[in-house]
């Protein structure tokens, strides 16, 4: 589903060049849901970003379905850290922006947005306004706006970072609900250890920048999964070689900046 | 405690007004020059209420007409400058080659004070309304310009990122993303821009019309008429006054949402 080959990822920063990625290679299944784990500033936003179309790499190819990605498209759904809802437009208008933008028939719109907001579970707020929610319940709308879409690829970066502990660990099981649900191909980002090993079949461990992928460890939880799951020996067992290798980048890192 | 409070406004007000009578009064001020708070009143009265024909005064009468004769000249330059910079602000801000065109020449031109085009104005368009029309809408012009284009430029990354993966192309994101972000900017230069619309219109109706409150104003002070030149200055501060409040009403009822975010 999708395809990054050797790709590389330069930004210029005050006259200097940095290296923000360095020769990515990754291949996602269809219907895989992979989490990209990484110190921050490791670059994994670049890489989702690039897979989205918001930028381009330096180097290498990025492939989604088979085809170049050039630029973003609505077969791409993107949920991002902060809910980007468009505050001028009700719950139920900034669901309907996508299927409106592509001149879809109101009549099979409607029917299609009512039942992703039921889904999500924010029926009986379609008239509010993004100011008028909390900070979950605007996430949700960033979700059902790009679920009534109806993606084969979901890219989502960091979508429960700014949530409290409790908010997200509802988010995390409305994810799963609805993954069990439609099985798209998922891309998530997140520098939650728990929440990659909880959502994701396979987590990929980045190295501190330059972000390469260090080790790319397979989740064999089956599924349906839930929240209770976070305590079992198996899943103890997984954060422990995860967070090791956590540990080696950070410290790395840590030391590469005091220069030794 | 806050209701006490609302009606601390007319204390300096009512303190000024005091001031400016005793000031009459006693004599501090020359004989004849300044007229008195109730001279003003009276005269003013006269001119709003009196027989237009039967006393044969300019002053009797026909404020109305000259409040008519201001008022659509200020509509008038301040929609065709609103309909003009809006556009060609979004323009600006969305795209860069014609930023690079269009806007140095705008920055140039904007230090040239709306008083400074006078001569040149009358001597293009004469002493009729197209030269205050001219006038108004160029001061209402650069400040609606120059806050569409700010807000434009401050659309927020994200939202336009989320507009393009949802499917939006150029033009869907300038008419729903664009323009609704940038609409508080566009009101606050709206707002900049009747205020300079209304002074524009008394420089340009003192020298290049004959009719409206400017003219009233000059003629008045030829005359030694000092109680209708203060009246007319109230009249002008009450009119920018009021047509400030219905932009901020009518800014309000479009940009209910950015309340909503203030309270929430």
């Amino acid at each position: 589903m999708i395809e990054i080959r050797g790709v590389s990822k330069e930004f210029a920063k005050g006259g200097r060049r940095v290296l923000a990625l360095q020769e990515i290679d990754l291949t996602v299944a269809e219907r895989e849901f992979v989490a990209i784990l990484g110190p921050s500033g490791c670059g994994k936003s670049t890489l989702l970003n690039m897979v989205a179309g918001f930028e381009l790499a330096t180097q290498g190819l990025v492939k989604a379905a088979g085809a170049e990605i050039v630029a973003p498209a609505p077969s791409r759904g993107v949920v991002f850290q902060e809910p980007a809802l468009f505050p001028w437009l009700t719950v139920m208008d900034n669901v309907l922006f996508g299927p409106r933008v592509l001149g879809q028939s109101a009549l099979e719109f409607r029917a299609r947005a009512a039942r992703i907001i039921e889904q999500i579970g924010l029926s009986g707020f379609e008239a509010s306004y993004p100011a008028e929610l909390s900070g979950g319940m605007r996430q949700r709308v960033g979700i059902a706006r790009v679920l009534i879409m109806e993606p084969k690829l979901l890219l989502m970066d960091e979508p429960f970072g700014a949530l409290d502990a409790q908010t997200r660990a509802l988010m995390q099981e409305l994810l799963l609900g609805l993954w069990e649900r439609h099985h798209q191909t998922v891309l998530f980002v997140t520098h939650d250890i728990e929440e990659a090993i909880l959502l994701a079949d396979r987590v990929c461990v980045m190295t501190a920048r330059p972000g390469r992928i260090k080790k790319s460890i397979d989740v064999r939880i089956p599924r349906p999964r839930s929240i209770e799951l976070t305590t079992s020996p198996e899943f103890n067992a997984l954060r422990r070689e995860v967070l090791e290798l956590i540990r080696e980048e950070s410290l790395r890192a840590a030391m590469e900046r005091i220069g030794a | 405690m806050l209701k006490r409070l609302s009606a601390l406004w007319l204390l300096l007000p009512a303190l000024l007004v005091a001031l400016w009578h005793f000031a009459v009064d006693l004599r501090w001020v020359t004989e004849g020059i300044i007229p008195s708070p109730a001279q003003v009143l009276r005269s003013w009265h006269t001119w709003i209420f009196g027989s237009s024909t039967a006393m044969l005064s300019p002053y009797s009468g026909t404020w109305l007409d000259n409040v008519a004769y201001s008022s659509r000249r200020v509509l008038q330059g301040f929609g065709i400058a609103a309909l003009v910079a809006i556009p060609l602000g979004l323009l600006i801000g969305w795209s860069r080659v014609a930023s690079r065109v269009v806007d140095p020449t705008i920055q140039l031109l904007r230090p040239v004070p709306i008083t400074a085009w006078l001569p040149f104005a009358i001597a293009v368009f004469g002493i009729y309304d197209a030269s205050a029309l001219f006038l108004i809408g160029l001061g209402a012009f650069y400040p609606i310009v120059v806050n569409t284009t700010h807000g434009v430029r401050d659309t927020n990354l994200l939202l336009l990122r989320a507009a393009r993966m949802l499917g939006a192309g150029d033009g869907t994101v300038l008419a729903k993303v664009v323009f609704p972000s940038a609409l508080p900017s566009i009101f606050t230069g709206l707002r900049l821009g009747i205020g300079i619309a209304w002074t524009a219109v008394i420089v340009a109706e003192m020298i290049a019309v004959k009719s409206g409150l400017g003219y009233v104003l000059w003629d008045a002070y030829y005359v030694g008429r000092m109680d209708i030149c203060v009246a007319t200055m109230f009249s002008v501060g009450l009119l920018g006054f009021v047509s400030d409040r219905l932009i901020v009403w009518a800014g309000r009822l479009v940009l209910r949402w950015r309340t909503l975010e203030a309270h929430g």
